[in-house]
Formats: structure tokens, C-alpha cells, sequence
């Protein structure tokens, strides 16, 4: 088991070395000049000249690289050139926001899925399966941004059931520690102020619901394929000859079996979700690493723009490894391969 | 056993067989049916729409759908929504189909040299992939066209390059399987030089895999497309792309719901469409494949 977890982790370092290279060189040739894009067509001379001494862009390119791996190692992305803050700390303070956002839109997706993918799974071809995996299907073809936007216009603006955006009543003012915000307002749940709790919850839903909807279509129709190939097996024949409830031979025997394949499913398309934040958070103004990075790319804020895609392409390959190494500890078929 | 089905086993053409099965596949056809529809008005848009879907007409602006002629309303510049859909369609299917064929291409070769030369160009070649893998793939796309530029086409390189790796690994594993099967090792016994085996003997082994990935590629493509134009990275105003149209329409959903749902529902049947082909495909191409 650790020689199977050493052996993924030394792939890791090359994997992660290729992306940094990869990144720099991507924004250090793109065409025109950072600085000049920068500031605009009007800056004068010696403005530009300055801030490429700042960014270092007057050095070689070789010594540029060499100078950004270093920094990149220490987590020194440089400074944002919108802000003047250093990136690493723009990021930290808005990465909280989409990790909320993240896990409560797989939370709402890996529970429905799982449980339409059983029901669709024991009901082969009646309706209710019929009906799941064409709305499945819907999910999958549907861009996920305009399905954002309908429901804003549905529940938001028509039915005025759901906030439009934003993460918590502006009016409810508290110190945020954590910036999870469902775990700094928690403790006002037992002080008098169980509302503060309740807005962060319900400033959820639409974009969790908005987010969640490719991975529940997927996890469903993964649940339900291996609960299929699962319900055929010998074992469970077995199971129901002995005469054991049906809701018992379902969930307590077959589901802990097909539910492998979906697990691998859940950490993949959690990855995605940071990088599908994207578009989400722009609509919802959710103020995450999304919208930032959104941001970032429209204003040409290229420092910012490295260290956004590093930092989740690399939280991208972490989640990854860990659902492997997961993977490798329920099934022992693969560490042994 | 129906007369008919005896004829169709009978005729030895593994196409005309393929062709047999995605008859009776209903979730193929119907996607063939769709795709075809959506083909066909993208080719005839010209003839077909009741107007320019470049022409403003201010003082029709915003116009509810089934009133004053405009079948399906009118855009914040008065623009017909139909003439612009139907327009859409044209676009979308180009922009599938372009940047499918990017990935197609490249990333077959690149599987292709991969698998058949194997060794240290294989592990190369991997490593390479296994870093563009390492990127989420919609944010590998957003940052190419953010270096590139915004602008339709460069919207579909992004979307193309950034396929690549999902073509290398399916023809890769594929070519693997076929290398070292008999009548490759038979032809090369026979002389024929490492291009004839790749192209001509291999490759066309390897198509069953390919097109069940392209087919679903292109319904992703038109997805993505529409994503970068509605953050502002890929087509510009006044074309008349889905994902564009939609983007201008945020500031009306309070007024106009026909301007925010058209393009959104022209997107979801067109890429249905292929998700449908897709899967009937893959059903009768190759039921291991099955998910």
C-alpha cells in the first residue's frame, strides 16, 4: 500500500512541474507585450518600462522561468496587478467561497444521484427509469449557465424564492474567521441570531443546484449501470435466496458494491467543479475563485492569472490522487496489479 | 427469423451490418433525426429565415413571441429571435465540427506514433498528455483563448487542442490492443513499411472507438463554444451565437424570458442530438464501452 502511495506521489512532482512550466511559458508568449497590455495603449514610455523591471519581463526568458520556479516552490505567485495584493493571499481569502459552493453541490448530487441511480437501477424500463435517464441526458446536453440563469428567472425574480446572488444577506454584518461561511455563522444558531445560519444556507441552494446538475446526471447514470451489472451477480442471489428483506439486499449488499465505481466518478467531477465555479460564480456574484479568476483573465492581470490556474490545477491533481489512493484502499484488485 | 434480417446477415459489408443495428437502435436514430434537422437549417438558414438576423429594428425591440409577425420575439435590438437561431445553428454545427476535427487529427496522430513506436517516445508522449491532463479541461480552454485572444475561431483551437488528450488515449489504447493481433504481424511479414501498417492496417481497426468520441466530442465542442462566448471569450457581438445570445440576455430576465430561453433550448436539442448518436453508438459498436 505505501510503496503503491510513494509511486503516485513521485509521478505527482513531474505532473506538477510540467503544469508551472507549462503556465508560465503560455502567458510569457502570448502575443503583445504584458506590461503595454497591461496599462493600456496610452501609457508612456517609461510607466511600461518600469512595471517590466518590476514583473522582471526586461531579463531573459530562461532567467525569468528559473526566478518564477523559485518563487512558485515558497507559494509566491507575485502581485496581482489589479490589486497590488499578493495572489497567494487574494487566493486563500476567496478560496473558501468555492469550496462551500463545491461541497454542497456534491453533496446535492452525489445523494440524488446515488438514490435515482438505485431506484432507476431495480425498476429497469418502468417509467421512473425512463423518466431519470432522459432527464439525465437533459443534464449532461444542457449548458449549465443558461440552466443558472432560468432558475434566476424562475425562483429568483418570479417566484422572488430565492436570493439573486451573493453568499449572505448584506444586512446580517459579522467577522467572518474561517470564511466557510456556514461554519462562522453556525455559532450564531445558539445566540439568538439563527438567521445568519439560514441566509448562508439559502444564498446556497440555486448555485449548488446550478452546479451539482452535470455531476448528479452523471453519478445517476453511473449508479445505476453498476447497481445493474451488481444486481445480476451470484452473491446476491444468494443473499435473497436467504430470505432477507429486498430494501435490505439493495442497499445493505448490493449498493456497498456498485457504489466503487461511482466513488471515482464523485472525486473526478469534484476536480471539475472548481474549475466549472467558473461560470457559476460569475452568475450568482458568488465571491469565489471563479469570479476571481474570471476577473483576472478579462483584465489581463497575468501574475493572478498564473497562480489561479497552478493553484487549481494543482488542488485538481491532489483530489485526483486522493480518489485513487481511495479507490486502491476499498478495491485491492488495483494496488496489486 | 424475418426474411429481411437473414438478407442483412447475409451481406458480408460490416458497414451496411453497422448501419442495419443503428436502425433499430432508437436512441441513435433519434439522434441522427436531430442532428439532421439541425444540419439541414444550418445549411438553408438563408432561405429559411423570415428575415436578416443582423438587422435592427429599434422600434420593435423586445417584442413578446407571436406578436407582430416575429414568431418567436424579437432580441433587445429588435433583431428577429428565429432568423438569429436558426442562424445559430449554422455556427454551432461549424464550430462542432471544426474543432472536432482538430482534436481528431491531432490527437489521433499523436496516439497513433505513441502506441505503435511505443518505448521512449510512448512514455514521452504520455507524460505530455498526463500534464494537460493535470489541467481542468474547461480551464485549459479558457486560458489558451485567453492567450490566443477572444474570437470565435480562436475559441474553437482552444476547444480543439484541449480535446487532444481524450483522442491520444482512446486510439492509443486502441492501436495497443490491435499491434500485435495477426494480420498486422502478417502484413509486416509481407513487407509492408511502418506508415502503410499505421494508416492502413491499424487506423481503420481503430474507428469504432474514434467515432463514438468524436460524436460526443462535437455535442461538447458546441457546449463549450457557447460557454466562452458567454463570458466573453469567444464569438463577438452581432454574431448570432447561442452561448453569445445568451450572455446579452442576462440583463433582461426580468422583462424578456423569451430572449434568455430560446438560444438556451436551441443549445440542449442540438447537443442532445449528439449525445444521443453518441450513446447509440457506443451501443452498437462496442458494448464494452457501455458506462
Amino acid at each position: 500500500m505505501l510503496k503503491y502511495i510513494l509511486k503516485r506521489l513521485a509521478l505527482l512532482l513531474p505532473t506538477l512541474f510540467g503544469v508551472v512550466t507549462l503556465v508560465f511559458f503560455m502567458i510569457a508568449l502570448a502575443p503583445g507585450d504584458p506590461a503595454r497590455v497591461m496599462l493600456g495603449e496610452r501609457a508612456s514610455k517609461e510607466k511600461i518600462e518600469r512595471l517590466r523591471a518590476d514583473l522582471g519581463l526586461d531579463k531573459p526568458m530562461s532567467e525569468q522561468y528559473t526566478l518564477y520556479l523559485k518563487r512558485v516552490v515558497h507559494l509566491d505567485f507575485g502581485k496581482s496587478i489589479k490589486s497590488g495584493q499578493p495572489v497567494m493571499s487574494e487566493i486563500r481569502e476567496r478560496f473558501p467561497a468555492t469550496v462551500e459552493l463545491a461541497f454542497c453541490a456534491m453533496i446535492f448530487a452525489t445523494l440524488l444521484g446515488v438514490w435515482i441511480g438505485v431506484l432507476s437501477a431495480t425498476r429497469k424500463n418502468s417509467w421512473v427509469d425512463l423518466t431519470s435517464m432522459v432527464g439525465a441526458l437533459f443534464g449532461v446536453s444542457m449548458p449549465v449557465f443558461w440552466l443558472a440563469l432560468v432558475m434566476i428567472m424562475i425562483f429568483s425574480v418570479g417566484l422572488n424564492m430565492f436570493p439573486t446572488g451573493g453568499r449572505i444577506n448584506i444586512r446580517y454584518y459579522f467577522t467572518p474567521e474561517t470564511n466557510f461561511y456556514l461554519i462562522d455563522t453556525f455559532k450564531y444558531l445558539f445566540r439568538g441570531k439563527p438567521e445568519y445560519f439560514l441566509s448562508a444556507l439559502h444564498h446556497l441552494v440555486l448555485p449548488s443546484i446550478a452546479l451539482g446538475t452535470i455531476p448528479l446526471a452523471i453519478i445517476a447514470r453511473t449508479t445505476r449501470s453498476s447497481m445493474l451489472e451488481v444486481l445480476t451477480q451470484d452473491y446476491i442471489k444468494t443473499v435473497r435466496s436467504s430470505g432477507i428483506k429486498e430494501g435490505r439486499v439493495i442497499y445493505r449488499y448490493a449498493l456497498r458494491n456498485a457504489l466503487l465505481p461511482v466513488i471515482t466518478v464523485i472525486g473526478l467531477q469534484f476536480g471539475l467543479l472548481l474549475s466549472g465555479a467558473i461560470l457559476t460564480e460569475t452568475i450568482f456574484a458568488w465571491p469565489g475563485i471563479g469570479k476571481w479568476l474570471y476577473q483576472a483573465i478579462s483584465a489581463r492581470d497575468y501574475p493572478a492569472v498564473q497562480g489561479g490556474i497552478i493553484i487549481i490545477s494543482t488542488c485538481f491533481v491532489l483530489i485526483n490522487l486522493v480518489v485513487d489512493i481511495l479507490y486502491s484502499v476499498i478495491n485491492p484488485k488495483v494496488r496489486l496489479q | 427469423m424475418s426474411e429481411a434480417q437473414i438478407k442483412e446477415i447475409k451481406n458480408e459489408n460490416p458497414l451496411s451490418e453497422h448501419w442495419y443495428q443503428l436502425r433499430k437502435n432508437k436512441t441513435a436514430m433519434t439522434g441522427l433525426v436531430i442532428i439532421a434537422l439541425f444540419i439541414l437549417i444550418g445549411i438553408f438558414a438563408p432561405l429559411i429565415s423570415p428575415m436578416d438576423p443582423l438587422e435592427q429594428n429599434i422600434e420593435f425591440r423586445k417584442t413578446a413571441p407571436l406578436t407582430g409577425g416575429y414568431l418567436l420575439g424579437t432580441d433587445d435590438l429588435g433583431r428577429d429571435m428565429l432568423s438569429r437561431l436558426l442562424y445559430g445553428a449554422r455556427i454551432s454545427m461549424i464550430i462542432g465540427v471544426i474543432s472536432v476535427s482538430i482534436s481528431l487529427v491531432f490527437g489521433s496522430a499523436i496516439g497513433l506514433i505513441s502506441a505503435y513506436y511505443g518505448g521512449i517516445v510512448d512514455k514521452i508522449v504520455m507524460r505530455l498528455i498526463d500534464i494537460m491532463l493535470a489541467f481542468p479541461y474547461i480551464l485549459l480552454t479558457i486560458v489558451i483563448v485567453a492567450v490566443l485572444g477572444p474570437s470565435l475561431m480562436n475559441a474553437m483551437v482552444a476547444i480543439g487542442i484541449s480535446q487532444i488528450p481524450r483522442y491520444s488515449r482512446v486510439v492509443r489504447a486502441s492501436v495497443l490492443a490491435e499491434k500485435e493481433s495477426d494480420y498486422v504481424l502478417a502484413e509486416r511479414a509481407l513487407g509492408a513499411g511502418d506508415l502503410e501498417l499505421m494508416f492502413k492496417s491499424i487506423l481503420p481497426n481503430c474507428l469504432a472507438p474514434i467515432s463514438v468520441q468524436a460524436t460526443l466530442g462535437i455535442g461538447t465542442a458546441i457546449l463549450d463554444s457557447a460557454a466562452l462566448s458567454f463570458l466573453g471569450l469567444g464569438a463577438q457581438p452581432p454574431t448570432p451565437e447561442w452561448g453569445l445570445m445568451i450572455a446579452s440576455s442576462k440583463e433582461f430576465i426580468t422583462s424578456a424570458w423569451w430572449i434568455v430561453t430560446f438560444p438556451g433550448i436551441a443549445t440542449l436539442l442540438s447537443v442532445l442530438g449528439f449525445n444521443l448518436l453518441g450513446d447509440g453508438l457506443r451501443d452498437i459498436l462496442d458494448p464494452r464501452m457501455r458506462d
